[in-house]
């Protein structure tokens, strides 16, 4: 069986990592390119960098943030953020990213997903979900969490893996930045509706949530950002408290 | 000096950066005649094993690697390009493979597919010089949906990994070297492995 995949998660914008509470609030936590090489050296299992900016300034200044990375860095690199043509997955991948983490423009356009995924494989395309909790359910929004697409999240889920989707990011913005812990039901639901692996993303506050997104939520990932920029727990740590319970890690 | 594959079947620029970061020289190779003068081959690769065959042989390159390894030359095949080394799989009935190793390729049956993550590569009844100095067990990441089944041998050495099934995760014989995992993607561990390979 695999290891549990313990993922930073690097906001970025204007070639800073931020992150945001709730979206917003944005708090400086550093040099994307120095803040890489040391979650990389602790044990890192992945990286992701979200380019919150999405201008076309920010973009570029992206590309090179990822094309610098990805010299001194040997795991995994996701990107996100913005993403909405081929010609932007061909550029990150190009950069170095090796999968790519796509969520307004899959929306509005669910093909994005089935031309990136026939063009360079379902490996490299990550679907990004931002979910909030309706009456019913869970609905996907689009535009960073401010547009509601109306779209029930198990249902594009679904779609999107049949789409050619080889990972799912699934994010609660009821729980982002909040530090009260992954929305379980939403990530388990999200797990048994699609045969791939999903990551769970957004409120993490301490360890004892991120174990429960890998055993209620049934997650194979986890995403942490200011869990780990504010010091506050080393990916060391966090591995060793998750190994004592009984889960395996990577050393 | 190594030259890496170039057939279309996805990324090449962190096998390359991998490369570089232990002080190796690199250069693509994507014509038959770069692949004839080729001191050193990766054939990475992902993606479809009936698109890339196909696409080798519509370039008139896929017999040229079969004399590659008819001259036991060194080689170093990555995910897809350990499986090309089989019979065919069960991703492209009816499409065959270099056949250097006998049966198919599978689709995993149980659990997530792909299979994404790092998983534990354990020695299949004896050490394998491509893990000189890699700790017994350590983890490589995989990306795959098709595996190699476990098969009897004399003269392969093996290495193996269990998910839900237990599948090839490494082979070598002589010059012939293969993985089914990213070493390029692995860490240090990966790192040290293609240092081991650059050895042999």
């Amino acid at each position: 069986m695999n290891t549990v995949r313990i993922i930073p998660c690097l906001d970025v914008d204007g070639g800073r990592v931020v992150k945001g509470v709730r979206f917003s609030d944005l708090k400086d936590a550093g040099d994307p390119v120095r803040l890489a090489r040391r979650y990389y050296h602790e044990g890192a299992d992945e990286l992701a960098f979200l380019d919150i900016g999405a201008t076309p300034n920010s973009r570029n200044t992206m590309l090179k943030v990822v094309e610098a990375v990805s010299e001194a860095v040997f795991v995994p690199l996701t990107v996100g953020g913005g993403v909405r043509s081929i010609e932007d997955i061909r550029n990150l991948l190009g950069a170095g990213a090796d999968k790519v983490a796509i969520c307004t423009a899959a929306l509005n356009d669910p093909g994005l997903v089935a031309r990136g995924a026939t063009r360079f494989g379902s490996q490299c395309i990550v679907l990004s979900v931002d979910a909030k909790r309706t009456a019913g359910g869970w609905n996907a929004f689009s535009g960073g969490g401010r547009h509601d697409s109306g779209r029930d999240v198990l249902d594009w889920v679904q779609e999107a893996v049949k789409l050619g989707a080889g990972e799912i990011l699934i994010n609660s913005i009821d729980r982002d930045g909040t530090h009260s812990g992954y929305d379980l039901t939403l990530t388990r639901a999200v797990s048994r509706s699609v045969p791939v692996p999903v990551i769970a993303s957004g409120g993490a506050g301490n360890v004892s949530d991120l174990l429960a997104a890998l055993r209620e939520g049934e997650a194979e990932a986890v995403l942490l950002a200011s869990i780990l920029h504010s010091g506050r727990y080393s990916i060391k740590t966090i591995k060793q408290i998750i190994e004592c319970a009984g889960r395996w890690v990577r050393w | 000096m190594v030259s890496i594959f170039d057939y279309d079947a996805g990324n090449l620029k962190s096998v390359v950066k991998a490369f570089h970061h232990i002080g190796v020289e690199t250069k693509i190779a994507s014509t038959g005649s770069d692949l004839v003068k080729a001191d050193r081959l990766v054939v990475p690769g992902v993606g479809a094993f009936g698109a890339a065959v196909s696409r080798m042989k519509d370039r008139g390159v896929f017999g040229v690697l079969a004399e590659y390894f008819l001259k036991d030359r060194p080689f170093l095949g990555i995910c897809l390009g350990m499986q090309l080394l089989a019979e065919g799989s069960e991703e492209a009935p009816g499409q065959s493979g270099y056949a250097i190793l006998g049966g198919q390729c599978r689709r995993f049956m149980n659990g997530k597919v792909p299979h994404i993550g790092w998983n534990r590569v354990d020695d299949w009844r004896r050490r394998m010089l491509l893990f000189d100095g890699i700790d017994a067990g350590a983890c490589f990441y995989f990306v795959h949906s098709y595996y190699m089944p476990v098969f009897e041998t004399d003269c392969w050495d093996l290495a193996t990994t269990d998910y839900h099934t237990r599948f090839v995760s490494a082979i070598q014989k002589g010059n012939l070297s293969a993985v089914q995992f990213h070493p390029e993607k692995s860490g240090e561990a990966g790192l040290n492995l293609l240092r081991n390979w650059m050895r042999r």
